[in-house]
């Protein structure tokens, strides 16, 4: 088992969760841990219940985990939901004054906080988290220092008294646990390296920025707005247009309009944004302006549940636009995937002049991972395809810049034609969401033909064939003769890698699949890793298998059983592993785990 | 709309001429907006190139395909999204988006009023016909009470909007209405509005010949008014603007009801345009900006 610390704070919305969860954060990450985040909320401004998971440790943290070792609860609330979930080894550090512990399993360190006593509650409102921090820091083993240097940053803004009183609070609640809690048995070590900790709405918005965008719009929709928020906070610094519009609609439309003006414009939402964007995917097909959209996926149907995670709009994005026409569907696999995925998405949307969209979810968009920043890499390739933006040609397009020819839609055998934006001369054409001929001319109207039609259709589909070349099929993770297959998509790589180390570790080899590419879908590839599979088992987040279901309608491959989970809340690695040993064990083919934390 | 400072050195009607011609009806009022627009853009000298005529979906949308410069035939309604989108990227080109009513002020009212509040720097101009003529003459946003279609066969009961005081209401920086058989007058107006910086709004009683026999040339011909031909109309003056919008009946007015000039346009509003238009910067963000960006994350 590797080694990981989780602390998990808890409390009302309001009730200042997040700023002790980013201090944390950040003295694990400057500390050389790797780590993870993950808060649990509601649709709540005030009040509610919120729980934050930061799970810390020497090796790569890739989810929550399946441990809480120290809970911090900020309200009676808290303490009552979650003190029955600590096991022997963990503590609780709460505040005397205020919240009466109930019964802890033997072995969990009770650590009542005599916060009047400590800290001057009337001048600092939120002293009971501030030395719950100290106290923490002291029982993982932490020298003072780190924690000084991170409020020294966290507080400067509001001046030496605010810093100075917020230093002596947490040096309180430190010494306080240096004489009255015992410390916790393994302390996690200091390593060399240095981490960059975000969300992955900041690492798409920042793939985006590392993409070249230059056009960026959006409604606000949880849980995609965080992207919009990196976006306009950073958009003077990168030289980014940045529009927040009257709906989704009005979004796709106008990146479509920005895109075909030549820049590279991206939107994200959520599935209720995705929706109402559907019909705007397929004028990108029609009109061949590539555009790049992002789905945060929530828990729906309809509004849903807007805080909470779900792999459910697979089918929407499959079925999104009437009509055939050739497009990309990707899935991010973490946060630092978040970031990698969108400079190539765009890369084969541009070159092939179609829609690229990305399917991320809650989990990701607002989780928090450690990433090398050397994964965050500004430099990578940008591939804007066969374009033309000046007269001369541009590369790609200059055999066909002579006056009056130009053909914005000529047949041409790899289905794609250079492109002329507006405000070139001579390449003077309309482009219509009518079918067209390949000047651009309606065939929709006036002289429908059944030949120019087919042969515009085929046009376009035989891009088809490019983009499944122009992107890496999966591959096979682990020992190839396993016991058992796991086969995710998205988001589950790291939990179901993590459930895979634990099931291995326990006698049970497995081994993994995990599909980033949705389409292309690589099903032949998909097909000769399974052949030889023992026992597969789809793992998804959703009720009816939407993953499972697409992979059977292009492959015919039907799995041995499957794991879903639809209430909102992510897999933790003990679901998975527990479902799979049913399964082997012949009790079930579909296992849906329950979740154990009530938020 | 205007940002082009660039002249061509000499247009002809017959530079305008697009790949195909109009297949509108016989007398479709379209013709007369096709025709003063080719005028507008011959007089004002833009080159073809710089010039992006946009529209949604209706028979008034087809224009773009009429007309000899860049264009984009775009989703029923969606037009002034499009081209706000696209008039960001590339803020030197001159952009014209075109359509019906039932296109603007039905399934495209959300962007109409949202476009006009933001000050795009762009002509709208509406074919006006208070009726849906592609779809074969159903009751449109601007048809009047009591007016009989196919879909309202016992007769409209749904007051019209008023596009000239939504117009006002909504923040756009030139209001003017003109009329298809007003061939002079309708060029002067596009010329305006061309030229103006800011949302122009040119809202064109375009008579349906096949399916509104209500609204018909000569309904229209002895009820239009120009305000030009009143010296003492202002039209600087909003208040005055919003009542004559308000008129309808023996008396219509047409021409140029407000303008003001003293409203930032929304692309220059924003600092990130400083250096030239989007579609000209650089993609790549500098290395020590993108530097910063990671090292606020660690």
């Amino acid at each position: 088992m590797k080694q990981t610390f989780a602390i998990a704070i808890g409390g009302a919305a309001g009730q200042g969760v997040a700023t002790p969860g980013d201090i944390f954060a950040k003295i694990f990450s400057r500390r050389g841990l790797n780590l993870n985040a993950y808060n649990a909320y509601q649709s709540i401004i005030r009040g509610g219940h919120t729980l934050l998971t930061i799970r810390a440790g020497p090796e790569k943290v890739t989810n929550m985990g399946d441990r809480i070792d120290l809970l911090i609860p900020l309200n009676q609330d808290t303490m009552d939901r979650h003190l029955g979930l600590l096991r022997a080894g963990a503590a609780c550090i709460y505040n005397a004054d205020t919240i009466k512990p109930g019964v802890a399993a033997s072995g969990v360190q009770l650590c009542p906080l005599p916060v009047s006593e400590l800290a001057d509650i009337t001048r600092n409102k939120v002293a009971q988290n501030t030395l719950a921090l100290g106290a923490g820091l002291h029982m993982m083993g932490i020298g003072f220092p780190a924690l000084e240097e991170v409020l020294r940053e966290q507080f400067k803004k509001k001046g030496e008294a605010v810093v100075a009183e917020n230093i002596g609070v947490a040096r309180a609640g430190y010494d306080y646990a240096a004489a009255h809690f015992r410390a916790f048995a393994n302390p996690l070590p200091k390593m060399e390296k240095r981490y960059a900790v975000l969300s992955g709405n900041t690492a798409l918005a920042m793939g985006g920025a590392a993409a070249g965008v230059k056009f960026y719009c959006a409604y606000p929709m949880s849980p995609s707005t965080g992207v919009l928020h990196w976006m306009a906070a950073h958009a003077r610094k990168a030289g980014i247009m940045v529009r927040q519009v009257e709906d989704e609609i009005g979004v796709i439309n106008m990146a479509i309009g920005a895109a075909h003006g030549g820049v590279r414009a991206m939107c994200a939402t959520s599935g209720g944004g995705f929706a109402l964007m559907s019909e705007g995917l397929g004028m990108s097909a029609m009109i061949e302006t590539p555009v790049v959209v992002i789905n945060c996926q929530r828990a729906g149907p309809s509004t849903g549940v807007p805080t909470k995670t779900e792999q459910g709009d697979l089918w929407q994005m499959l079925g999104a636009a009437f009509g055939d026409y050739p497009r990309v569907i990707a899935a991010p696999l973490d946060i630092g995937d978040c970031f990698k995925l969108i400079p190539e998405i765009f890369n084969v949307a541009d070159r092939f002049q179609c829609p690229g969209l990305v399917l991320c979810d809650l989990l990701l968009s607002e989780g928090r991972l450690s990433v090398d920043p050397k994964d965050l890499d500004f430099s990578t390739a940008i591939d804007r395809g066969e374009l033309i933006t000046s007269s001369n040609g541009n590369g790609a397009g200059a055999e066909v810049a002579t006056n009056g020819s130009y053909k914005r839609y000529k047949i041409t055998e790899s289905g794609i034609s250079p492109r002329a934006v507006p405000g070139v001369p001579e390449h003077i054409h309309t482009v219509a969401t009518d079918e067209h001929m390949e000047d651009g001319v309606l065939i929709s109207d006036e002289f429908t033909n059944p030949v120019k039609r087919r042969a515009m259709m085929e046009k376009r589909m035989r891009k088809v064939a490019g983009i499944e070349a122009a992107v890496a099929p999966p591959k096979l993770m682990g020992p190839r003769d396993a016991e058992v297959t796991l086969i995710g998509w998205g988001s589950t790589k790291g939990v179901i890698e993590e459930s895979c180390e634990i099931l291995n570790e326990q006698g049970i080899s497995a081994n993994h699949l995990q599909i980033r590419w949705l389409v292309p879908l690589h099903g032949e590839a998909i097909l000769q890793i399974l052949k030889g599979a023992r026992h597969t088992i789809i793992v998804e987040n959703n009720y009816s298998g939407q993953f499972a279901r697409y992979l059977r309608s292009e492959t015919s491959f039907v799995p041995d059983g499957h794991i879903r989970k639809y209430d909102g809340e992510p897999f933790m690695p003990h679901h998975i592993v527990e479902a799979v040993k049913e399964q082997l064990a012949g009790k079930t083919k579909l296992s849906v785990p329950a979740h154990e934390i009530m938020v | 709309m205007a940002t082009s400072v660039q002249r061509a050195s000499q247009l002809t009607l017959a530079d305008m001429k697009g790949k195909v011609d109009p297949d509108w009806c016989p007398g479709c009022g379209d013709f007369g907006v096709l025709a003063a627009l080719e005028k507008a853009l011959v007089e004002l000298r833009i080159p073809n190139h710089n010039v992006v005529a946009i529209s949604g979906i209706g028979c008034s949308s087809n224009l773009p395909g009429y007309i000899n410069t860049y264009g984009m035939h775009t989703l029923h309604g969606r037009a002034l999204a499009v081209a706000t989108g696209l008039k960001l990227a590339n803020h030197e080109l001159t952009v014209i988006v075109t359509g019906g009513d039932g296109d603007g002020f039905g399934i495209g009212g959300n962007h109409f009023v949202h476009t006009m509040r933001r000050n795009v720097d762009l002509l709208y101009i509406v074919m006006d016909n208070q009726i849906y003529g592609l779809t074969t003459g159903q009751t449109s946003p601007t048809s009047r009470i009591g007016m009989k279609t196919k879909s309202m066969p016992f007769g409209n009961i749904e007051a019209p909007v008023n596009p000239i005081s939504l117009a006002l209401a909504a923040g756009a920086t030139f209001v003017a209405r003109g009329y298809s058989g007003e061939q002079k007058h309708l060029t002067e107006l596009i010329k305006q509005g061309i030229e103006h910086k800011g949302f122009s709004f040119l809202d064109v009683f375009s008579p349906c010949v096949t399916y509104n026999h209500d609204n018909t040339y000569q309904w229209y011909r002895p009820r239009v008014k120009k305000l030009e031909d009143d010296s003492a109309y202002d039209a600087t003056d909003w208040t005055a603007a919003m009542e004559k919008s308000l008129l309808w009946g023996d008396e219509i007015p047409i021409g140029k009801f407000f303008e003001r000039t003293d409203v930032p346009t929304l692309h220059g509003s924003e600092p990130v345009l400083n250096e030239g238009p989007l579609v000209h910067l650089d993609a790549r963000v500098p290395p020590d900006v993108a530097r910063t960006f990671i090292e606020e994350l660690m």
